[in-house]
């Protein structure tokens, strides 16, 4: 018996899966073949998508970059003649065309995002959802719980690496009626989205880690903060958590046991500093995000100032997992004092962008080349950022470090959420602090004044080095800003903002001079510091260029050499990706 | 009474209903505003303080909330809202060669709505279609593996529909 699941994460969807999901479902009830369509997550292959999986008793056939046109073939010649389309299938029994992206993670966060629907929690049940929850009712103290996670060395994965099994000791020790749970889904860091597919991949395994830690805590209440520009996240667990209280996963008695516990969700509004734990108890309040002073810890006084504890996605859903195969198990993964996997958003350079969860120890190089297959359009590799924009770059010439947190915080990056963008020859760095300042600048809260004025200052400074008007001592004044940022900041967004424009002065200062001193951008990325002329040996006169113009800045008669009008010119860079000859010199 | 009359009556009267049952729930502000900007497309002064009296809390004090949170907006939108994505990979990958595109077509930057009402621009922190980047979403629909040819083409389908529904 076929079934067929198509891959429909917020990705998935934007590459057109759902389209391809409707005509399927149609196709099938036009032809009478009774077979049935289901939705799942992210299947982490990204730059496949949409990825359409057709099961049958024996083998799974995984076809890639399907789109409409496509559907009618894989219906006729797969469904109907049992003939599987093999040029579009990269994975099934006999085909194996991306093991390097698979073959190389460890899935234990991810286990379940792209095999189950995530709209099932029959589904979930199935692959052994629950089995935890109802081990640790029945037969862990709260006590025996906390030492297992602690034992198991799970530490935060929202980014601080904060010893989850200690958070939960200090929570479980205060003496308080009621308590709080509250689950961090506020991905704020650009370019993550393991916490999202987690989410729409994979909710119950999230519910269920909430639970284990409620119990352990002594928590009857939770919240899941989750960001409003995650629509499809909050829809799944929406329905998630209706299922659960159907099921009497949630609710009184809970397997009838005398642990009462409940769940809703707060939407956030849109403010980046609300993923810190303070902040983000202010909103859930209702009240503006604005960080306060520890301590007190959220573990003393909390949500409404009760005791509460809090955890990330990622934290969570590892919970269940770790329950059922033992902590021996899962610190037996990773490095001395990181322990089990870690996931990764890749992006940015990369051939294979999408979701990898790896064991931790796994070096840089291993990640982008290994299972990223190495940089897009054959270019040089120059860095990772990782940690978003309160992390660092790290430089290709450090490629064999091994993901670890401490390892991490050495090079002055920060392990983050785990949003890794990979860098080419083509990223100019100087810009790419910018860029990161310009985002920590809008999202400071303004509370703290070197946070709300500094990050400003050091905005503008960056500002005019782009755009070749730095001055001399302009690297000494960004250090010593971001040295006063760092100390004088009351939460993480302030301590870490200056992080990107230190890690690329360390590792990249030669492009900071390069910009101030000889008013170049050495990787041509900077508009006013680049220069687009056609060279008069290679240019046939094809009149590309000029067509692709919008600026009517070429000028030049057929099969005659082309010129730039230098004053017209907006530097778009339009005529050099349209030359065929390479006729057009950027400098 | 024609049918968006009728449509903006219900979701009127809805958003009351959501308010009354909400308004004692703890931290019920930010729901309350999200619905109230639900109901209208934005956040209008009146409901600020039908609000406030509602759950008590002075109109400055909601209003500073309503600031603090990107999601909030006290003017109305235009018809189709553009989204560009200023995520890290959209930066590294060209999003600024698509927003130069999208500010010359509309001739408006972001935070603007166009003087006919049809297009509003807005930058995002991340859409998180990364894998995409350069990416746009216009409404729902999201737009990706973005070139400045590209984006002009999409916006003059949309600019052509909305000339289409205005001749019918």
């Amino acid at each position: 018996m076929k079934k067929i699941k198509v891959g429909l994460g917020t990705c998935g969807i934007s590459a057109g899966g759902e389209l391809v999901f409707n005509k399927l479902k149609e196709e099938i009830k036009t032809k009478n073949l009774g077979i049935e369509v289901n939705e799942t997550g992210c299947m982490g292959m990204c730059y496949e998508e949409a990825l359409v999986e057709v099961v049958d008793d024996n083998d799974s056939f995984l076809y890639s970059n399907v789109t409409v046109d496509k559907v009618g073939r894989i219906v006729n010649e797969h469904l109907i003649n049992n003939k599987p389309v093999l040029e579009w299938i990269i994975k099934s029994n006999e085909v194996s065309k991306e093991d390097d992206f698979l073959k190389n993670q460890k899935r234990i966060v991810l286990r379940n995002c792209g095999v189950i629907d995530p709209t099932s929690i029959d589904e979930y049940i199935e692959r052994g959802g629950y089995e935890a929850l109802e081990k640790v009712l029945k037969n862990f103290s709260q006590q025996e719980v906390i030492e297992l996670i602690i034992k198991s060395g799970l530490r935060g994965r929202g980014g601080a690496g904060f010893t989850t099994g200690m958070k939960w000791k200090f929570a479980n020790q205060e003496k308080s009626e009621k308590k709080y749970i509250v689950c961090n889904a506020d991905e704020g860091d650009p370019g993550a989205f393991m916490d999202r597919s987690v989410l729409e991949g994979d909710p119950h395994s999230v519910l269920e880690g909430m639970m284990i830690a409620a119990y352990a805590i002594g928590s009857d209440e939770a919240y899941i903060y989750c960001r409003a520009e995650y629509p499809l996240a909050i829809k799944r667990l929406r329905t998630a958590i209706r299922q659960c209280e159907l099921k009497g996963y949630l609710g009184k008695n809970i397997l009838g046991s005398d642990f009462n516990f409940t769940i809703k969700i707060k939407e956030g509004a849109g403010a980046f500093v609300c993923g810190e734990e303070t902040a983000l108890m202010a909103s859930v309040e209702g009240k503006r995000g604005v960080p306060r002073l520890r301590p007190p810890f959220p573990a003393n006084k909390g949500l409404w100032g009760k005791p509460t504890n809090i955890n990330n996605v990622e934290t969570f859903a590892n919970v269940p997992w770790i329950i059922n195969n033992g902590w021996e198990k899962y610190s037996s993964l990773g490095t001395e004092k990181s322990k089990g996997t870690k996931v990764f958003a890749l992006a940015g350079k990369i051939k294979r962008s999408g979701l990898a969860e790896v064991p931790m120890g796994m070096t840089i190089n291993e990640i982008v080349f290994d299972l990223g297959g190495g940089i897009k359009n054959g270019k040089k590799f120059k860095a990772v950022q990782m940690g978003g924009p309160s992390g660092g770059c790290i430089p290709a010439s450090m490629g064999d470090l091994k993901i670890d947190y401490d390892e991490i915080v050495r090079t002055g990056a920060i392990m983050g959420s785990g949003g890794l963008i990979v860098l080419d020859e083509t990223t100019c760095m100087v810009d790419l602090a910018r860029y990161f300042l310009n985002f920590t600048q809008n999202e400071s809260c303004g509370k703290c004044t070197f946070c709300r004025v500094g990050t400003k200052r050091m905005l503008e400074i960056l500002e005019r080095i782009t755009i070749g008007k730095g001055k001399e001592n302009d690297i000494d004044i960004l250090e010593d800003l971001a040295l006063k940022i760092t100390k004088n900041s009351l939460c993480g967004l302030g301590h870490s903002a200056p992080n990107p424009v230190l890690t690329t002065m360390k590792y990249f200062r030669e492009e900071y001079e390069a910009h101030i001193r000889d008013k170049k951008c050495p990787a041509h990325n900077c508009s006013a510091l680049i220069e687009y002329t056609i060279d008069e040996v290679n240019c046939k006169g094809c009149g590309l260029c000029i067509k692709a113009c919008s600026s009517n800045a070429i000028t030049g008669s057929k099969k005659a050499v082309h010129y730039i009008n230098q004053e017209l010119c907006i530097k778009c860079g339009r005529c050099f990706d349209v030359c065929n000859l390479d006729a057009v010199i950027k400098n | 009474m024609n049918d968006t009359e009728v449509q903006e009556k219900k979701s009127i009267l809805n958003f009351k209903i959501d308010l009354v049952n909400k308004r004692h729930q703890n931290g019920s502000l930010i729901p309350l505003l999200q619905t109230a900007q639900d109901s209208y497309g934005y956040i209008p002064e009146k409901i600020i303080y039908y609000i406030s009296e509602l759950v008590g809390i002075p109109a400055a004090e909601i209003y500073g909330v309503i600031t603090f949170y990107s999601q909030f907006r006290l003017k109305p939108l235009g018809k189709n809202l553009i989204r560009i994505c200023e995520g890290t990979a959209c930066h590294v990958n060209g999003a600024k060669s698509i927003l130069t595109a999208l500010q010359d077509e509309l001739g408006i930057t972001v935070g603007e709505t166009t003087d006919d009402g049809i297009f509003s621009l807005q930058s995002v922190a991340c859409l998180g279609c990364c894998s995409l980047a350069p990416v746009v979403m216009i409404n729902d629909a999201t737009h990706g593996n973005l070139t400045m040819d590209k984006i002009k083409k999409i916006l003059k389908k949309y600019k052509t529909e909305e000339k289409i529904r205005i001749a019918s």
